[in-house]
């Protein structure tokens, strides 16, 4: 007999008044509080994970700062980067900002047209079925490692991009910039178009009424009142562009220098990191804990964009109904 | 402005010729974006095609039995993935095992425990920020946290080499005696005093049966009974020290091994384990919340009979989305255990290891030809392994859709 039967058949202020169902009822609160209590510490456990971010990068940082040979007037204002060469070590970051911003930048420039114009057809022009083909097809893409990505920027683009450029290195920003920029075309293009679809139909009947076309609709109601989303959508794929590893890893190369030239070998903050994983260098020297300072900046700048997109998304949302 | 103004502007003929031209260029623009739209969101397609199709035809040639069953080698022609495959097979395991119950159980509190007090709303709140902005943190920053964080555990527990705690290895002193036979002789430790062949020793046989050990002195006559033999040593004789590790060993910190990579790849996709649960919780409509509530069922009830049941397909693709996600991501993995030579699928928790993304990545960064082609089949490999889980969820997604709304 469960704990229910024991009341059925009996007058309600029996039931009420049966010691029993007291007790079981305490135990259920007890049951409660304690499944909640689990579920609860499970959710606090993000909260834990970035303050260990904040803690492992914070002290990590300032021990490198601590160094002698480093310091923060030189970290910010030089545009020398050199921790590994013996006596000539120099650390200044801006190469490394440099590199990053450079394969992003081209990346945004491949990659923000592409998504934009995917988004417009797939949220005002897609036949249903049409629609229910390319998105899954954009997901694939979303989903293809970083790692085939990268050796397809080594082995297809670089080659490719000979034709154009003579005399291309190995290494080179540009196929790595557009490797990445393939990589955020399904984020830009997914977020853009969720917020285009919200969009309300009203506005788009609006412009018909008054004689406009499709193309009117799209791009001058439907994109200008989505654009906090879409500004939103670049911004966090260019906290991707910034973060993305393994292609600049493979493709772009691993000399830091300051250039805006795409067909020159950079190293991006990212890339520095890996190179500093591959090598055997000591656990305690400063070109070590030079890979923290370099982490905390790349922390910091995709947090911002990050901070940013959602900002922006919330405080310029043109809100309707 | 009368009616009649009206017709006669409309009927004034430059002006209609005007308006017509106007209609057909603003419908020759119209036709001219949708083509362009067509062009662009195919380009897409054709991309994707052609990446798949590119590597398939470069690798696939490459996939043979050798590779899928022998370990690297630095002869391309004999090496395999066999490591790899394996070391990512440990991987999913642990990684799943560590998000899947804590991610649906941050899931269930934020979307089904709304609270009302005002500071547990801010509370609430605050964490999901965080978890949308831990989503968007680079997984590199994850590798070089889980470095200090599972790897040298902040240094609490002395370095790797020389672990604070330590079970599941065993030490053993090896004696290879004349007949060529290996005895082993169990130590306490790695820094217990050498072995000194005694009679009435504990000493075991290769295969780790008991043996009583037959010790004889240096210039006494080997016995000629072989059976007796097996079991001699002279008590001058010398050993070296071993150590075994049963599939147990753990030790603090973790090192550079299987677990601490498993962790930190835990960290990268917990935020989309949590987020993508959420989602299908919140699509399980309120109807069916509120008909097990009216019945008198408590919250927990509620969630555990009907909403958890209904959202389960929703969870189970989004975890299979976010596995597909664990087992393609190298970069953390790159900064835990970077590029070791390892030629064993990983024997223990503590074990070095490698991964399929992290073996592709080790050979298309040669310069060699032939190991491109390896990481081209390296490549067909995962994808594969990829195909097939975004087949499960895509099955998934639509056997169970509509269902319950």
């Amino acid at each position: 007999m469960t704990g229910r039967d024991a009341f059925l058949g009996q007058p309600p202020q029996a039931i009420l008044a049966d010691p029993r169902r007291l007790r079981s009822h305490r135990r259920q609160r007890v049951v409660d509080r304690t499944v909640v209590g689990a579920l609860g510490a499970a959710a606090t456990l993000s909260v834990l994970v970035t303050a260990a971010i904040l803690f492992v990068l914070g002290t990590e940082t300032v021990r490198f700062f601590r160094q002698d040979e480093v310091s923060l007037g030189e970290f910010f204002g030089s545009a020398r980067w050199s921790p590994l060469l013996g006596s000539e070590k120099h650390f200044g970051i801006w190469p490394l900002v440099c590199g990053t911003a450079l394969v992003a930048g081209i990346a945004l420039l491949v990659a923000v047209p592409l998504g934009l114009v995917t988004a417009i057809f797939l949220s005002e022009y897609a036949p249903p079925r049409v629609r229910a083909t390319l998105k899954p097809a954009l997901e694939v893409l979303a989903g293809i490692p970083t790692v085939v990505y990268g050796f397809l920027a080594l082995v297809l683009v670089t080659p490719g991009l000979r034709l154009v450029f003579d005399g291309l290195g190995s290494y080179n920003a540009i196929s790595a910039g557009i490797a990445v920029g393939v990589l955020i075309v399904p984020i830009i293009s997914s977020v853009s178009e969720d917020a285009m679809r919200a969009v309300p139909q009203a506005l788009r009947d609006g412009v018909y009424g008054v004689g406009g076309t499709r193309f009117d609709a799209a791009v001058k109601v439907v994109f200008p009142a989505a654009l906090s989303g879409i500004v939103s959508a670049v911004l966090l794929a260019a906290a991707r562009a910034i973060g993305e590893t393994m292609i600049v890893a493979l493709a772009a190369g691993s000399t830091p220098k300051v250039t805006l030239d795409p067909t020159e070998e950079v190293q991006t903050m990212t890339g520095f990191m890996v190179q500093m994983a591959l090598g055997d260098v000591s656990n305690f020297g400063v070109e070590y804990f030079s890979m923290y300072a370099v982490a905390a900046m790349l922390f910091a700048l995709t947090m911002g964009f990050t901070l940013l997109g959602a900002h922006v998304r919330r405080r310029f949302r043109e809100a309707y109904e | 402005m009368t009616p009649a103004a009206h017709t006669v502007v409309l009927l004034d003929p430059a002006r209609l010729a005007r308006a017509r031209r106007s209609v057909a260029a603003r419908h020759k623009r119209e036709r001219a974006f949708q083509w362009f739209c067509v062009v662009v969101a195919s380009a897409c397609v054709v991309m994707l095609g052609a990446i798949v199709v590119g590597i398939l035809a470069a690798g696939i040639g490459s996939v043979t039995r050798t590779f899928l069953t022998a370990p690297p080698s630095p002869e391309p022609a004999e090496a395999g993935f066999y490591p790899a495959i394996m070391g990512s097979v440990w991987l999913l395991v642990l990684v799943a095992a560590v998000t899947l119950p804590l991610g649906v159980a941050a899931a269930i509190i934020l979307e089904e425990y709304k609270p009302r007090r005002r500071l547990s709303r801010l509370a609430h709140g605050f964490i999901e920020t965080n978890i949308t902005n831990l989503a968007g943190v680079p997984s590199v920053v994850y590798g070089i946290v889980g470095l200090t964080a599972f790897v040298s555990m902040f240094g609490l527990f002395g370095n790797e080499l020389n672990p604070a705690l330590e079970t599941g290895a065993g030490y053993y002193d090896q004696f290879y005696n004349e007949a060529d036979q290996v005895i082993l002789v169990p130590v306490a430790g790695p820094d217990a005093p050498e072995t000194v062949p005694r009679a009435g020793m504990r000493a075991l046989n290769a295969e780790k049966r008991p043996l009583a050990a037959n010790i004889i002195g240096p210039d006494d006559p080997w016995p000629d009974d072989p059976a007796v033999a097996a079991r001699t040593l002279r008590s001058t004789d010398f050993s070296g020290r071993i150590s075994e590790r049963t599939v147990f060993y753990l030790r603090l910190p973790l090192g550079r091994g299987l677990l601490a990579g498993a962790l930190t790849l835990s960290l990268v996709i917990l935020p989309i384990v949590i987020i993508t649960s959420q989602e299908a919780l919140r699509a399980v409509p309120n109807s069916l919340r509120d008909a097990a509530l009216g019945l008198g069922a408590t919250r927990r009830r509620v969630v555990f009979r009907v909403t958890l049941p209904a959202a389960l397909p929703g969870i189970m693709t989004g975890a299979i989305l976010a596995m597909s996600r664990a087992i393609g991501e190298a970069a953390p993995l790159l900064m835990i255990a970077g590029i070791v030579f390892i030629t064993f699928p990983p024997g223990n928790l503590m074990d070095d290891f490698t991964a399929m993304p992290l073996q592709i990545y080790n050979w298309a960064q040669r310069p060699q030809q032939e190991f491109h082609e390896l990481a081209a089949a390296g490549i067909v490999v995962l994808l594969g392994v990829l195909l097939v889980f975004n087949g499960a969820a895509i099955v998934i997604r639509q056997r169970f859709q509509g269902r319950g709304s």
